[in-house]
């Protein structure tokens, strides 16, 4: 192809040898000769469609290049000094809203204590010591000598903090041996220890139930739960409080909307609390099992407040009504109320406390329990086994304190006639318009109580 | 610095921000490895189907728990169960392994055994101690002597174990306060309020702050507790590409020029939630450039420094303190007191009305147990003991060994030819290992030299940056760390690990001559970009098990 233009000579042959030097190199690569054999074939037959093949490959390549597809595209267009205009505008409100009055008030009015923890306390602006009847340590163990030494014993030989969640080196033997002691004094087949007894259900639901799960709880159940629940994201219907009627009801009824709707099996739970921190209230198990087992629920109970307290041997809500801890799905319970120190626990079978660590969130990701604490939470449940007489105490001094109380005009005593752990509300002899003075009046109270 | 020599012989350094530190470095891998570690994971999967497939058919006993039973739905689901029982069973022994005594410079484990590959093991009886580079002992105060331990059992004797009740109710002790005051003087602000939990103090403190109709913008790593306390709060929640200043400015123009979704009314607040320093990356939030768009942009900012209290900072006083940052600037400063203190729980310290306002409403406070006074007196003696208060140096010393400590071993890492993330300054050196099979051989090669370390891999990282994390302690000496770098560099022959484009490796003989840290550290480890960024960014559609990789709020 010479040309009287030397340049363009020049070119041709530049042109020429590098497309000979491709097709030599794509010759080398296996396979290649089918390829291009492909090519030529369906070109011949139809060379439409090398052209249609030819524009899928050039728009799988800007599809690839371009940035990421949104789906959210109903954004506003805005020149960019609009942007800064609005920028400059927009004011946000402050971080925090400024505290009332009666919350300043109730700031100043939380007790601080000056000392130790224990059945008589000081306060740190009162000089009277106070009767404590507002911790939760209903077998005495604040004090308690043995316990003491054994933590002094523990922080010479493990130091107090554990310095690492406990899938990195955090697992000390003595949170072993905690998960097998309470086992063993519950019943159950495994435990899982969670570093705090807040966090533990709040862990402990999300890892299970998820969405299009279904959970069906009680109105009353504590803050820790409601919170899991929220985080979730499952179907959630609540029944009302301690309503075993409306509680079947709700199950019926969800019952009904599957063979309506047709859905598939999703997991099921029923949540609520052994004794209700918010009434002073003690479910009624013996019910409840029926109606899981009735309607295939699986049972979530939060044993934070029993635990320690009801029962021959203290060990809960199964042992008051003699029922296997078996055939409850999963008792969540807590170290910081009887137990005396700090922590909470998640006791069910294997697969339940197995299948936590590794997806329970305060579990995988949250520094393990001080060695310590979770060896004086072991001494404590020994403690209650050597003691076999400490529940029955606690109902005694709880029936001696409510029956005392039980002619009182201004105000009722709320909850189960066996539960440690009760309100005293104002009844209607007390003639107050709204909570707030009620409050009031209530706050009046203890301040005569604490400092005459 | 003018007596940096002088630090050098001491083995000490100080930790703050120099002009010429590269900053935040994240080399990429050779195509190799990439396509390798797609390949592996890609191999592990389809056995894993595999092995279901003809599992399910002649051994189906064993899958029982995946089925119905008698009309209750299986606990978990087959699908979400495919990642813990095809991958990463195979290397449980790497996992939760079992210690015993203090987690200081060395860690005893319990030796342990399996008959059934990985799904049961036993304690054989045995012990051994490991040089310990996993536990987050920064400042070494993980005793069980000396004068922390002397305070606490004292406190003990005192105080008793538990005050088994929430701060709002009768938990609140005198000690308490004591401690927030402590912590509020040691972070610079005006006000502090203590928890019984790391986590959650971000999971309970987060939803107290903020919610529906406002937004928060959280960093793509931030900690599974923020995610949880974000998702808990209600408010609107986007995210930007890690530590990325331009990505954030575009998502802060973009958010604030748009207003809510749908309705495009203006935002009520906007809470930036940053961390220190990254517990996964070794990489330091770039913070001057934070504030400098905090003052054009006026969103609240919230800083985590579980990680970077104590161990950052010429004082130790955390990220604000590395950068000479006037702690004021940031609303809300979060710590942990598991790390540097040797202790456990959380910290929130802000500005007084905001403290007050977080007593009344953070659930934390009102319902959690309050935290016990045998930590607090641990945080309160190890805090003075660093801020000098204690009338001895050794708070100094142990900050400055921290620093020295960090910098001496993650720079001869890079020298040696790893890739590792993060700032040189970071107590906390990830070494990347790419292919999943290195996971578990990396750490049974060290446990064999009697080194303890962390090994992480999808899904607690992104599927191509699997990583050993070595987290450093004041109370390692230089020849631990000698040790440490003789280690990796055998193993890092072993496994193929010294994949940097560093030009500048140098052998371990040469760099044990090096004395101490020389100034000319190197800049030179280049970061070559991919023209295949997506390929590494971009999570796979099987994204069987998403814990930590946060979505945007439904």
């Amino acid at each position: 192809m010479a040309t009287s233009y030397p340049v363009l000579n020049d070119l041709f042959i530049f042109l020429n040898s590098t497309i000979t030097d491709i097709s030599i190199v794509y010759s080398r690569i296996p396979g290649s000769g089918i390829l291009l054999k492909y090519i030529k074939n369906s070109h011949q037959n139809d060379p439409f469609r090398t052209f249609l093949e030819a524009l899928l490959v050039i728009f799988a390549i800007i599809y690839l290049f371009t940035n990421k597809y949104r789906t959210d595209n109903k954004l506003i267009d805005l020149t960019p000094s609009e942007v800064e205009e609005l920028v400059e505008e927009w004011q946000p409100e402050p971080l925090v809203p400024t505290i009332t009055e009666s919350q300043r008030l109730e700031l100043e009015k939380t007790p601080i204590l000056n000392g130790p923890q224990g059945p008589k306390v000081k306060l740190v602006n009162c000089k009277n010591s106070l009767i404590n009847l507002a911790s939760f340590d209903f077998l005495g163990l604040t004090t308690n000598q043995l316990i003491k030494e054994k933590a002094i014993q523990i922080l010479r030989k493990y130091g107090v903090g554990s310095c690492g969640p406990p899938g990195f080196y955090g697992t000390i033997d003595v949170h072993t041996e905690f998960e097998r002691t309470i086992s063993e004094f519950l019943g159950t087949e495994d435990t899982i220890l969670y570093s705090q007894a807040f966090s533990t259900i709040g862990s402990a639901i999300p890892s299970f139930c998820k969405r299009g799960d279904i959970i069906v709880a009680d109105q009353g159940c504590n803050f820790a739960i409601q919170k899991g629940i929220q985080i979730s994201r499952s179907i959630i219907r609540w029944y009302k409080h301690d309503d075993m009627q409306d509680l079947e009801n709700v199950l019926l009824k969800i019952k009904n909307e599957d063979i309506e709707s047709g859905r598939r099996l999703t997991r099921r739970f029923i949540v609520t609390e052994g004794i209700f921190e918010n009434s002073g209230k003690i479910a009624q198990l013996p019910k409840l099992l029926e109606l899981k087992k009735k309607f295939k629920y699986r049972l979530i109970l939060d044993e934070s407040l029993s635990i320690g307290t009801l029962g021959k041997r203290g060990a809960g809500l199964t042992d008051y009504y003699n029922i296997s801890p078996k055939e409850i799905d999963m008792i969540v319970g807590s170290m910081c109320t009887a137990f005396c120190s700090s922590g909470g626990f998640c006791s069910g079978s294997f697969e339940i406390t197995d299948y936590q660590r590794i997806s329970g969130p305060a579990y995988c990701y949250s520094a393990a329990l001080p060695a310590v604490l979770s060896a004086c939470a072991t001494e404590s449940v020994r403690n209650l086994d050597r003691n076999p007489h400490l529940p029955a105490k606690i109902l005694s001094n709880t029936s001696t304190f409510k029956s005392n109380m039980s002619n009182a005009k201004y105000v009722t005593i709320d909850g189960c006639p066996d539960s440690p752990v009760f309100h005293i509300r104002l009844n209607e002899n007390v003639k107050a318009n709204s909570i707030e003075e009620k409050e009031k009046f209530l706050q009046e109270i203890v301040d005569e109580v604490c400092f005459n | 610095m003018g007596s940096n020599s002088d630090y050098t012989e001491k083995r000490r350094y100080i930790s703050k921000k120099r002009d010429d530190d590269p900053g935040w470095v994240e080399e990429e891998p050779p195509y190799y490895f990439l396509f390798t570690t797609y390949l592996s994971y890609l191999i592990l999967i389809c056995f894993g189907h595999l092995r279901d497939f003809f599992g399910k058919r002649f051994k189906s006993k064993n899958y029982r728990h995946l089925k119905e039973q008698n009309g209750y739905a299986p606990l978990n689901s087959d699908f979400d169960n495919f990642y813990v029982r095809r991958l990463k069973l195979r290397i449980n022994d790497v996992f939760n392994r079992p210690v015993t005594g203090v987690p200081g410079r060395k860690i005893t484990l319990l030796e342990r055994k399996t008959d059934d590959y990985c799904k049961t093991f036993q304690l054989t009886g045995n012990t051994r101690e490991c040089l310990n580079l996993s536990s987050y002992n920064y400042l070494g105060f993980a005793q069980c002597e000396g004068p922390c331990a002397d305070a606490v059992e004292q406190t003990v004797k005192k105080y008793g174990i538990s005050s088994c009740s929430p701060r709002a109710e009768v938990g609140s002790l005198d000690l308490h306060l004591q401690v927030e005051s402590l912590v509020a003087r040691f972070v610079g602000k005006e006000a502090a309020m203590i928890i019984s939990m790391g986590y959650s103090t971000n999971s309970t403190t987060i939803p107290a702050l903020v919610s529906k109709g406002c937004l928060i913008i959280s960093d793509e790593l931030n900690h599974s507790s923020i995610v949880f306390g974000s998702r808990l709060s209600g408010a609107f929640i986007r995210v930007f590409k890690h530590n990325n200043m331009n990505d954030l400015e575009a998502l802060l123009k973009e958010c604030i020029s748009q207003g809510q979704p749908r309705t495009h009314r203006p935002w009520k607040k906007i809470l930036l939630i940053v961390e220190g320093i990254y517990s996964m990356e070794g990489s330091i939030c770039n913070l001057p450039k934070i504030l400098e768009f905090k003052r054009k942009y006026k969103f609240y900012l919230y800083v985590d420094e579980a990680h970077s209290i104590g161990a950052l900072g010429p004082s130790g006083r955390g990220v604000c303190d590395y950068y000479g940052v006037n702690p004021d600037e940031v609303d809300i400063l979060m710590g942990t007191f598991t790390k540097s203190f040797g202790a456990a729980g959380g910290y929130i310290a802000a500005d007084k009305n905001v403290i007050d306002y977080l007593r009344l409403s953070s659930h934390a406070s009102i319902y959690a147990e309050s935290m016990t006074p045998l930590v607090l007196q641990q945080i309160y003696t190890s805090m003075s003991i660093i801020m000098g208060e204690d009338g001895t140096n050794e708070g100094r010393e142990r900050l400055e060994r921290l620093a020295f400590n960090a910098r001496y071993l993650s720079t001869n890492l890079r020298r040696l030819g790893f890739i590792i993330y993060g700032n040189y300054d970071s107590p906390i050196i990830p070494l990347i290992l790419f292919n999943p099979a290195k996971i578990p051989a990396f750490s049974r090669e060290c446990l064999k030299r009697n080194i303890a370390v962390v090994v992480v891999g999808y899904p607690a990282t992104p599927m191509i940056s699997s990583r050993a994390r070595f987290c450093i302690s004041a109370a390692h000496t230089k020849e631990d760390l000698d040790v440490i770098l003789q280690a990796c560099d055998e193993i890092g022959d072993i496994l193929q690990l010294k994949l940097s484009n560093n030009p500048k490796k140098l052998s371990l003989e040469e760099i044990l001559k090096i004395e101490g840290l020389s100034n000319d550290y190197d800049k030179s480890v280049c970061i070559k970009k991919l023209p295949f960024d997506f390929l590494i960014h971009t999570e796979l559609p099987i994204d069987l098990y998403k814990i930590r990789r946060q979505t945007i709020a439904e």
